[in-house]
């Protein structure tokens, strides 16, 4: 069956159509857009991803007010029943503010915007998303943001790296984040949120291509299953 | 009536923003500032009726993040 993705657009959302651009190269299929007042997803979703930006000009906190919004319900619903949400910088910020992820990304620890590419090392490589690395392997993804501190108490901290819940960790000191972490998935492995912009790095003429196997293998991994 | 939200981090989160604010009064010449730190403040004004379990909702569900914030509650008597 034909791979159906959905990217979620609210306003101030900026990396909207890159994101359906990485779906669309590597599934070939069109991916459909939805809108961020919209109660009901598209059905048959085999895959939701939440793009980076600055939803609701980063009103109150980064992700706050978008996490809140009619399609997150929709989107929080989606999750619990398996289907699997990719979360890209903003969309990370949405996904810990829903609760779908742990923790919180307060301001980088040097208070700049950093926007630079930057190398990754792949903790778990037994994800939908990260199947396609290997782990331990260092790959080089771009990053901009202003609020990237990934932050969450020792005892969660403990849970998710006990659990193999860390999916990237940065190779260098990017922003500040607790333990380096760069990338976290849920319980069952079907939420991912990212500070780094897989889909800015899927084509050499990019500047990489490093980011494409995480497209590559969820939507392989969705197709045949 | 009016209320008055106080969002500040929990104790032990830093606070990079607070910090870069200690350098700064520091720069500034001013002495003796042990620390800093960086909060939110929210003013609303509720229906008189309004019930502090409400408040406490609006404040867990979206006003604070109980991952890294805390928050207090003061009411204003009614205008």
């Amino acid at each position: 069956m034909a791979f159906r993705g959905a990217v979620i657009t609210f306003p101030g959302s900026n990396c909207d159509r890159d994101m359906a651009v990485a779906l669309e190269k590597v599934s070939g299929e069109k991916a459909l857009r939805v809108w961020h007042g919209d109660v009901d997803l598209p059905d048959r979703l085999d895959f939701i991803a939440i793009p980076g930006g600055f939803s609701y000009g980063d009103y109150l906190r980064c992700g706050a007010i978008a996490s809140r919004s009619p399609v997150m319900r929709a989107v929080i619903d989606a999750a619990g029943r398996g289907i699997p949400v990719l979360g890209v910088c903003n969309g990370f910020q949405v996904l810990t503010e829903s609760g779908l992820l742990p923790g919180a990304l307060m301001r980088n620890a040097q208070l700049t915007f950093t926007c630079r590419t930057v190398p990754l090392t792949v903790e778990n490589n037994q994800s939908l998303f990260t199947a396609g690395y290997d782990a331990g392997q260092t790959i080089a993804i771009p990053v901009a943001h202003h609020d990237g501190n990934f932050f969450a108490d020792d005892e969660t901290l403990n849970r998710i790296e006990g659990e193999g819940r860390v999916a990237f960790r940065y190779t260098d000191e990017v922003n500040g984040s607790q333990r380096s972490i760069a990338g976290v998935l849920n319980e069952t492995g079907t939420v991912l949120g990212m500070m780094p912009h897989p889909e800015r790095a899927i084509e050499p003429e990019l500047g990489g291509s490093d980011g494409r196997a995480l497209f590559e293998s969820a939507v392989r991994g969705l197709v045949t299953a | 009536m009016k209320v008055r939200v106080y969002v500040s981090l929990k104790p032990g989160v830093l606070d990079p923003q607070g910090r870069a604010v200690h350098h700064a009064l520091e720069g500034l010449g001013f002495a003796g500032v042990a620390d800093v730190r960086v909060g939110r403040f929210i003013e609303m004004d509720v229906a008189d009726d309004t019930t502090d379990d409400a408040l406490d909702e609006m404040c867990r569900k979206l006003l604070a993040n109980m991952v890294i914030e805390n928050y207090r509650i003061e009411k204003l008597e009614a205008a």
